[in-house]
């Protein structure tokens, strides 16, 4: 176990280079001048240039750059973005924002997705079976930009039972709508998942034997076949989390969230490669994380997967 | 109290002071526009995260300029409804012969830091903003005082401006390059403002915590989250604000923030989104709290007849205009909120006159198609309306390209380009074809802003390679005139040389929408589209 996880912790440093390079390179080769649209409809003086330009190295080839910042990073210091603020600082904030967004999204989706699902595995074709197949097929096809302005028209502006925005605090409370619309779209995949995955397993002979040794239904399907058909719910889970901490552009937008997501689209927009880089860096390693997490959770749901 | 500024400045002679305080009412006589509505409390209004520090040399854009709007005092103060200028830190500006300017300022006008408004402040920050090195962005403001081009060289080592100079503690003269009428009208921008002597030892760290002369004093900035601005209790001017203190909550987007005026959370929004315009839905959302105005805002569309040969021919320009049916396009695209143009320049600026561009800015079928038949056609197979994607602009240049193809029956195609980076950067290097999208926001209420900086030969935002001996030498000329009133009727004619030599498509006039709670009272939308927060009070 422990050999594995050093080896796969190893792994990941040509993984976290190869990756930060190539957003650099991309980033760097999108057409457009980084000064462009900060002076207004002008275009900017060529002194206000050549000062910016200087200032964030902007006129040394691509891998002399990439090698300074590089050094920068690996002494733990991500640079300046193009606003003069620092990018680790301002990482770090909107990392504890995003990240408790995703991980309230990830609980909506694991609590209700899982006991949706669980639900309608047990009796396939049952009433909880349709119930769950109608309203999750409701919930895949709405967009999450419609679920989020709808659901704060009504909740928020008209009812008053829910925030309207996120303040700069994000507290519980503020987040439960906005997390609630994020996790929406996966709580059904994971519906799905599970119910499929259960209503298979329920065949399988080791559930009938356990059946037929009389063991109580609770644990028959609980302990013996609902574990067991965790594993891709787990998988789907490790890689949505990822995907909620980088991609929840459009939710952090509608609820004025100040996460992640915005932070690389803007940078992007203004080809504030830093600030990218420096994001995407930290997003790459999340990754990383959270799926050698997965993969050492396997091993607890289902005991034949060994990692030694 | 407006007319008679205008009065004063056009009929001031050289040698009078050109800009006379109208307002009457000497230190003290704080806001005279704010008959209704109590002063004191708080506000929470929409902000936007600005692109640089908190500098005013250095800001040239909307987000960062609003907050600095409150923070300084400039020499010069338009007012809120007509954008007029009346003197503000400025006791008088005179010249003898529209090239050198003696500027007298008030004593009494203290910075937040506690020290007084002097000359040299002036100066100093003017000389800081047009340092080359420092790459400021405001200095392309600064070109008009003579010695800005040596020292606005990129590797400059002259720090200092020939043109200006200090002659005692409230008084400076200014020398201009050549000959500028209307000088006294540009100082009441931003990048004009006088900068204390604590800004020159660390700006970078003044950025971050401004200290002007105007009437709030900054308190705080949490990045991407909320700036907060307060009164400040020795403003000794006359535009002083009325609520105690405002606070600027940072959203990235125009809906959100828009609910939260709707829910009562947000006090005030200039950033009506889309969505609520449609069949003006912000007014049902919000009865009687709603204002629009026409603002200096002009869109039209660029072509540079170098790059693209096919449209060297002004007739074919002006065919391509008159097949344009704008009062549709505004119509169905922006709810009948913008104003067909009529000319070259706003309506709201002093100096403006009507229909300059008569009937080839109106929309025609069979002239157009006359006129082309004329012009000998469209050379090219096809022609395309550039626009940059990562902002509104799909839905009216793809009407637009509609009303061409159905009038000229040329395939005119609208173009997206990623963004705003890629598409000035296309401009920059000369290589867009066709036409593209243009729009101007006035810096300073003249007429002469929306045609030395856009068709002068040379000028930042000419685009269009257009120079023209005729255009500018009435530029030149109305820059030397005696008095405002025959600048204004030299810009006139500039302005209809632009009619004959059709070097770029008008096409409308916007307008500026804002919204707010039930807490605020007195929102007033400047020609500039940005709410007055001076006036602004608290209606409770």
């Amino acid at each position: 176990m422990g050999k594995y996880i050093v080896r796969r912790l190893l792994q990941m440093i040509p993984v976290v280079l190869g990756a930060t390079f190539l957003i650099y390179a991309m980033v760097f080769a999108l057409p457009g001048d980084p000064t462009a649209g900060k002076c207004g409809e002008r275009e900017c003086s060529e002194a206000y240039k050549a000062a910016f330009y200087e200032k964030y190295n902007l006129n040394d080839p691509l891998p002399i750059q990439y090698g300074k910042y590089m050094a920068n990073v690996v002494q733990g210091d991500l640079g300046e973005n193009q606003y003069g603020n620092d990018v680790a600082g301002e990482l770090g904030d909107r990392y504890l924002v995003t990240g408790k967004l995703a991980l309230m999204a990830l609980l909506w989706e694991g609590v209700i997705g899982i006991a949706a699902g669980a639900l309608a595995g047990i009796r396939k074709g049952g009433f909880m079976d349709s119930l769950v197949l109608v309203s999750t097929l409701f919930l895949i096809s709405i967009p999450v930009f419609v679920t989020g302005v709808v659901s704060q028209f009504f909740l928020g502006v008209k009812w008053g039972v829910a925030s309207v925005t996120v303040s700069a605090d994000a507290t519980v409370y503020e987040l439960l709508l906005p997390s609630f619309v994020l996790g929406s779209l996966s709580m059904a995949y994971i519906a799905r998942l599970t119910r499929t995955n259960l209503a298979e397993n329920l065949r399988a002979d080791y559930v009938r034997t356990a059946k037929a040794k009389g063991l109580t239904p609770q644990r028959t399907v609980g302990l013996h076949a609902l574990r067991n058909s965790l594993i891709p719910v787990v998988t789907f889970m490790g890689y949505d989390f990822g995907a909620l901490l980088g991609g929840a552009i459009v939710t952090e937008g509608i609820f004025n969230i100040q996460g992640v997501g915005g932070y690389i689209f803007r940078g992007v927009n203004n080809r504030d490669g830093v600030a990218v880089v420096g994001a995407v860096t930290v997003l790459v390693v999340a990754y990383l994380l959270v799926n050698l997490l997965v993969d050492l959770l396997y091993g607890l749901l289902d005991p034949r997967i060994s990692h030694d | 109290m407006r007319g008679t500024t205008r009065k004063v400045a056009v009929a001031a002679v050289s040698a009078v002071a050109l800009l006379a305080a109208g307002c009457g009412g000497g230190d003290g006589d704080s806001s005279d526009s704010a008959a209704a509505g109590a002063e004191g409390g708080e506000i929470t209004i929409r902000g936007c995260n600005p692109e640089n520090t908190l500098v005013a040399g250095n800001t040239a854009e909307t987000c960062g300029g609003d907050v600095l709007n409150v923070l300084i005092s400039t020499l010069v103060h338009y007012d809120p409804e007509s954008a007029e200028p009346s003197n503000d830190i400025a006791e008088s500006i005179e010249t003898d012969d529209n090239q050198n300017f003696t500027v007298k300022i008030k004593q009494g006008y203290m910075f937040h830091d506690g020290t007084e408004v002097k000359a040299k402040n002036f100066v100093d920050a003017w000389n800081y903003t047009a340092f080359g090195p420092n790459g400021q962005e405001g200095s392309y403001f600064m070109s008009v005082i003579e010695g800005a081009e040596e020292v606005g060289a990129e590797d400059s080592t002259t720090e200092e401006m020939s043109g200006l100079a200090v002659v005692d503690d409230y008084t400076f003269t200014i020398k201009t390059t050549e000959k500028v009428s209307n000088l006294p009208i540009r100082l009441g921008y931003t990048a004009f403002a006088p900068q204390p002597d604590s800004f020159f030892e660390d700006p970078e760290a003044f950025g971050k915590n401004p200290v002007g002369a105007g009437p709030y004093k900054f308190d705080s900035w949490t990045e991407n989250q909320a700036i907060v601005v307060s009164k400040f209790a020795d403003y000794a001017g006359e535009f002083g604000g009325n609520v105690d203190q405002i606070t600027f909550r940072i959203f990235q987007d125009s809906g959100a923030a828009y609910s939260e005026v709707v829910a009562g959370n947000l006090d005030l929004t200039d950033d009506i989104p889309t969505s609520a315009l449609i069949d003006n839905i912000y007014q049902s959302d919000l009865p009687d709290r709603n204002a629009a105005k026409a603002t200096s805002y002009y869109g039209y569309i660029g072509i540079n007849p170098e790059v693209d040969k096919d449209l060297s021919n002004p007739d074919v320009r002006r065919a391509i205009s008159m097949a344009i049916d704008r009062q549709q396009i505004v119509d169905t695209v922006y709810n009948g909120t913008y104003t067909p143009a009529t000319g070259w320049v706003s309506p709201v600026v002093d100096g403006y006159q009507a229909d300059v561009c008569g009937e080839s800015c109106v929309f025609d079928p069979e002239a157009a198609k006359a006129m082309l038949e004329e012009a000998g056609g469209f050379p090219g197979d096809k022609l395309t309306l550039s626009y940059n994607a990562d902002s509104d602009h799909k839905a009216w240049t793809e009407a637009t390209c509609n009303s061409i193809k159905n009038t000229l029956e040329i395939d005119c195609v609208a173009t997206p380009l990623v963004d705003f980076s890629t598409f000035l950067t296309k401009l920059s290097d000369r290589e867009m074809k066709g036409l593209f999208r243009s729009a101007w926001v006035m810096d300073y209420p003249s007429i002469e802003n929306y045609l030395g900086p856009i068709y002068g030969k040379g000028a930042g935002s000419n685009y269009f390679d257009y120079d023209s001996d005729e255009f500018n030498s009435l530029l030149s000329q109305a820059a030397g005139a005696e008095d405002l009133e025959e600048a204004n009727s030299l810009y006139q004619q500039a302005e209809q040389v632009l009619a004959q030599d059709f070097p770029t498509i008008p096409l409308w006039y916007g307008e500026s929408k804002a919204g707010w709670s039930e807490r605020v009272d007195n929102v007033v939308i400047t020609p500039f589209g940005r709410p007055d927060l001076r006036v602004l009070t608290v209606s409770e």
